[in-house]
């Protein structure tokens, strides 16, 4: 036991230490000197405001009461932290680019700035606060009661109540010194974050410190503790599953979603690769805290008197064993982790009341002071009122309540109240959807339902919530039991609370969003905020200054043109009254510009180009969304523009070809002409000349008939030619009349082969068919085919040339087209004149002799196309080869 | 969502920082699996749970999970690339 005022004396010399530490890094901070403030290690220390004096006296009581259950209080951080990749990477990387000074600016923030869930999120935040603030002042009021002795030097104890005022006052005294001695941009405390990373080192220390006392001073090490355990009453303890996945999820919540964890997570992060190392050091951190929770219990269990609380046996203990100095260091461990987290939490929590409550409240009555008074006094000012009202609602919450119940109860209470920020943090930095509506409402409905079921009645019956409505309901409806909502009955009272409120919560925040759609800010913030790793997504820094008439100048010459600009401004400056080119700057004027401007590139983008350059009003994001609107307009013009010129460019296309088609005719007619005029001269020649001779008389009767034999064959084939030609110019003008009907293929082969063994009669082949494959019925004109058959056939006879000619005719059907191939033995036909043989009198060989007038093949190709099928040169076989296709059954063309 | 001009294939070394920011993402997954193993254990119909074994256990997961995260984070933190934070190749 120590006396009173020794106790105060060291309490006041150690804040004084953790004064003068803060304050010399606070010197050197504005030195920026400071590169070992800038160190994991203290990021990962000032976490530690997680674990509060409910830590470091609740555990073990927690411990005493549920086994392992406490555990889960740090297990749900560790999976988080663990998992930093997910969620606090994204958090941080948002906190910085955007600039975020609290959880509460994070969602007014994402879902457009609203200012109305930034007051939401506070109100719920402090009502969540209050009854921790009021743990930590119960904590350190108890640990004095025990820990001070009434002596005679010492003067008498001082009742809890006095105590815990001045320590309410005390903190926030340092708080306020502390939390609010400068406005930074960045809401970053140094001085703050090192004085609470020495207290985390002190809370660490001092509870391990107890651990070894207990496992290695009054047990055997290890071994002895573990069998001990095994012999008490802790040696079994009872796992509710709902309480243990429950609780793992909530401390997992609340670690994201508690205002000082905020604060020292992404706030005060100076370097987000800090939070690779906490990823891991953190953790270890709570492990280190967690490892002698049992081993303590178990021996305050044995060796103190039964009905001592368990709540302080991290600072019984060693007092009932006389090591004084442990039992100090326990208790300075005890009031650095109550500090510590009444600090952070206030400082956090009025940076919220401050920036979302009062400054509102304040510039709406005060509005002509937002432009030009210096607002920076009001903003501390009204930190450090919210400071100092955020501790005394603590200390309010306190007294009320009375501090009497167990330690871990108040802690969860709040964790769960605080977890309602979780759907809107987490679906606003995972989820464009989400909409401030959303967001509103699932705030509003699980903060309800959480203050209906859980923190009304903590109170105790009676005390807010009568005992009868917790019983039976409002107005005797069963299923609005706070503890048994929809008739939902034999759930544990905080599971059941935290399970409803988040799914309600969360629900409407879901059906919130779908249904509703966001502003144009909300969805830039969404933007910004989901994909904060794909770049920068922000409007970019407007310059401001102030317009010259030049600078006007030369902004609507670049958009009206040099004459136009100038005689434009002219006319304005004579309007003036001035000479010269340049008007003053009128509003008039400027207004007058900007209506010309916008019937160039369009209201929104004139103003926003004038007010670039005047730089009088700021340039919102809605002017920027019209001028997005315009931009997609103009771009939608220029898409169909662009359409339309390809369809000219197509159509031009089309009429080039169809010029060179027309000319490459002409060139043929021509060529045509020439040639039927020599191939019609030939024969008439000798027409002519023999039947000169026979008009002379004079001559043998069989000179005569000879002569009139040639003259005879002769016009045979000019006959013949005349036949042809006609054929083929029907054919071509597509005029050909068509007879179809169903016919045997081989009978028109049979038919092609005995007239075309007429010509050259004297050959004789040797013709080598597949009676089986002909036998096919065809659809198609039979006298056309044919001729094209004897066409060919008769080519082969007239040109093949070698000694015994053989000829080949192959027939295959593949799918709907028949496919028949004539292949002689000959010479073949070399490879660049294939492309020529189907042409107008085309011969590869000068000779005449069979009278052909090289029309066949022309014909046969016409042929071909009037019955839908084609007539190729098949080469690599062995000869001369060609292979007539043709459709199986050929259809009437419409 | 499908970024152009990115290789669809990565050198040996952002290879592996990519998997290793995989296991990094599933380290928490299966964490909250061993987690909350405890609650499939019945107890045996003798006695309860056993506190010392089940405590254990837990401290082994926990221990587990911070040497696996102290193994990850340097990699992670070494070369932070613009480009393909969120990507998944």
């Amino acid at each position: 036991m120590v006396p009173f005022n020794i106790l105060v004396l060291v309490c006041l010399v150690y804040v004084g230490l953790l004064f003068l530490v803060a304050f010399l890094v606070e010197r050197r901070a504005q030195a920026r000197a400071l590169p070992w403030l800038r160190s994991p290690l203290i990021y990962t220390l000032s976490l530690s405001i997680f674990c509060t004096a409910w830590t470091f006296y609740g555990a073990v009581g927690y411990a005493v009461r549920s086994g392992w259950e406490f555990m889960t209080i740090y297990l749900g951080p560790t999976l988080v932290f663990v998992g930093w990749w997910w969620v606090l990477r994204k958090l941080v990387r948002i906190g910085k680019t955007q600039r975020i000074t609290s959880i509460a600016d994070l969602i007014s923030s994402r879902y457009g700035k609203s200012n109305l869930l930034g007051v939401i999120v506070t109100l719920i935040s402090v009502v969540a606060a209050t009854p921790y603030i009021a743990l930590q002042l119960q904590s350190v009021t108890l640990s004095f009661a025990v820990f001070a002795s009434t002596t005679a030097d010492g003067g008498p104890v001082p009742d809890k109540a006095s105590t815990a005022l001045w320590v309410a006052v005390g903190l926030a005294l340092f708080t306020v010194l502390f939390g609010t001695r400068n406005l930074d941009a960045n809401e970053r405390h140094h001085g703050v974050v090192i004085a609470i990373a020495v207290e985390a080192v002190v809370k660490l220390v001092a509870l391990v410190a107890v651990g070894v006392f207990v496992v290695w001073g009054l047990a055997d090490g290890p071994a002895d503790i573990l069998a001990k355990i095994d012999a008490s009453r802790l040696s079994a303890w009872d796992l509710q599953p709902g309480r243990w996945a429950g609780l793992i999820f909530l401390s997992a919540a609340a670690v994201l979603c508690l205002p000082r964890m905020f604060q020292v997570m992404v706030v005060e992060n100076v370097d987000e690769r800090h939070l690779a190392t906490a990823s891991w050091a953190f953790p270890l951190y709570l492990f280190l805290m967690c490892l002698f929770v049992l081993p303590i219990a178990v021996t305050g269990l044995n060796l103190l008197p039964p009905g001592t609380n368990p709540d302080l046996f991290v600072l019984t203990l060693p007092l009932a064993q006389g090591q004084g100095g442990l039992a100090m260091l326990a208790f300075l461990g005890g009031f650095s982790s109550a500090t510590s987290m009444v600090i952070v939490a206030s400082i956090a929590l009025a940076t919220m009341v401050s920036n979302h409550i009062v400054m509102p409240m304040w510039l709406s009555l005060h509005p002509a002071q937002a432009v030009s008074g210096d607002v920076r006094r009001i903003v501390l000012l009204s930190r450090r009122l919210s400071i100092a009202g955020v501790v005394a609602l603590g200390y309010a919450y306190f007294r009320l309540s009375g501090g009497s119940s167990a330690l871990a109860a108040i802690g969860l209470i709040s964790f769960v109240g605080a977890a309602q920020i979780l759907p809107a943090m987490l679906g606003g930095i995972f989820w464009r959807g989400a909409t401030r509506v959303g967001a509103v409402a699932g705030l509003l409905i699980g903060a309800g339902v959480w203050a209906y079921s859980l923190y009304l009645p903590s109170f105790g019956p009676d005390a807010v919530i009568s005992g009868r409505l917790i019983a039976e309901g409002p107005w005797g409806i069963g299923w609005l039991r706070p503890q048994a909502l929809f008739g939902v009955e034999g759930m544990d009272p905080l599971v059941h609370a935290m399970f409803w409120s988040l799914v309600l919560n969360a629900t409407a925040f879901f059906v919130g969003s779908i249904l509703t759609f966001p502003s144009p800010v909300e969805r830039v913030q969404g933007a910004a905020f989901v994909n904060v790793f794909d770049g920068e997504v922000t409007a970019g820094n407007w310059v401001r200054g102030a317009a010259t008439a030049e600078d006007l100048l030369v902004l609507s010459q670049r958009i009206l043109g040099e004459d136009e600009a100038l005689g434009f401004f002219e006319a304005e400056a004579k309007a003036q009254g001035k000479v010269g080119l340049l008007p003053d700057p009128t509003p008039g004027f400027v207004g007058a510009l900007e209506r010309r401007l916008s019937g160039s590139v369009g209201a929104a983008t004139a103003h926003a180009m004038i007010s670039q350059s005047v730089g009088g009003a700021a340039v919102s994001v809605e002017d920027l969304m019209a001028v997005a609107n315009e931009t997609a307009q103009i771009m939608e013009y220029s898409a169909r523009l662009e359409a339309q010129s390809e369809e000219l460019t197509r159509t031009a296309r089309q009429l080039q070809q169809v010029n060179e088609k027309l000319t490459q005719l002409s060139v043929q007619k021509d060529s045509f002409l020439s040639q039927i005029s020599h191939e019609l001269r030939t024969p008439m020649t000798s027409i002519r000349a023999f039947s000169e001779i026979l008009m002379e008389g004079d001559m043998p009767p069989e000179m005569a008939r000879r002569h009139a034999t040639i003259i005879h064959d002769e016009a045979i084939r000019l006959t013949r030619l005349l036949d042809d030609l006609l054929s083929l110019s029907v054919l071509e003008n597509g005029t050909v009349q068509l007879t179809l009907g169903l016919v045997s293929l081989q009978d028109m082969i049979d038919r092609a082969l005995v007239a075309a063994a007429q010509t050259r009669p004297e050959r004789s082949f040797t013709v080598h068919r597949d009676m089986v494959s002909e036998a096919l019925y065809v659809t198609t004109d039979a006298d056309r085919l044919t001729q094209v058959f004897i066409n060919l056939i008769s080519n082969a006879r007239k040109y093949c040339a070698a000694p015994d000619p053989e000829l080949r005719i192959a027939v295959r059907q593949r799918g709907g087209r028949v496919m028949v191939d004539v292949i002689d033995n000959g010479r073949g036909i070399p490879e660049d004149s294939q492309a020529l043989i189907f042409e107008k009198f085309a011969r590869l060989t000068d000779e005449t002799r069979a009278g052909g007038a090289g029309l066949g093949l022309a014909i046969c190709r016409e042929v071909m196309m009037a019955l839908g099928g084609t007539v190729t040169y098949l080469p690599g076989q062995g000869g001369t080869a060609f292979r007539v296709t043709f459709p199986l059954r050929l259809q009437k063309a419409a | 969502m499908k970024r152009p001009g990115l290789p669809l294939f990565l050198q040996r070394r952002p290879y592996r920082r990519r998997r290793k920011i995989d296991a990094a993402r599933l380290l928490p997954v299966f964490g909250a699996f061993l987690l909350l193993l405890p609650m499939l254990w019945a107890p045996t119909e003798d006695k309860a749970r056993g506190t010392v074994h089940d405590g254990l256990y837990l401290f082994l997961v926990w221990a587990g999970l911070i040497a696996v995260a102290r193994l990850l984070a340097p990699s992670l933190t070494a070369e932070e690339q613009p480009d393909g934070d969120e990507g998944n190749r």
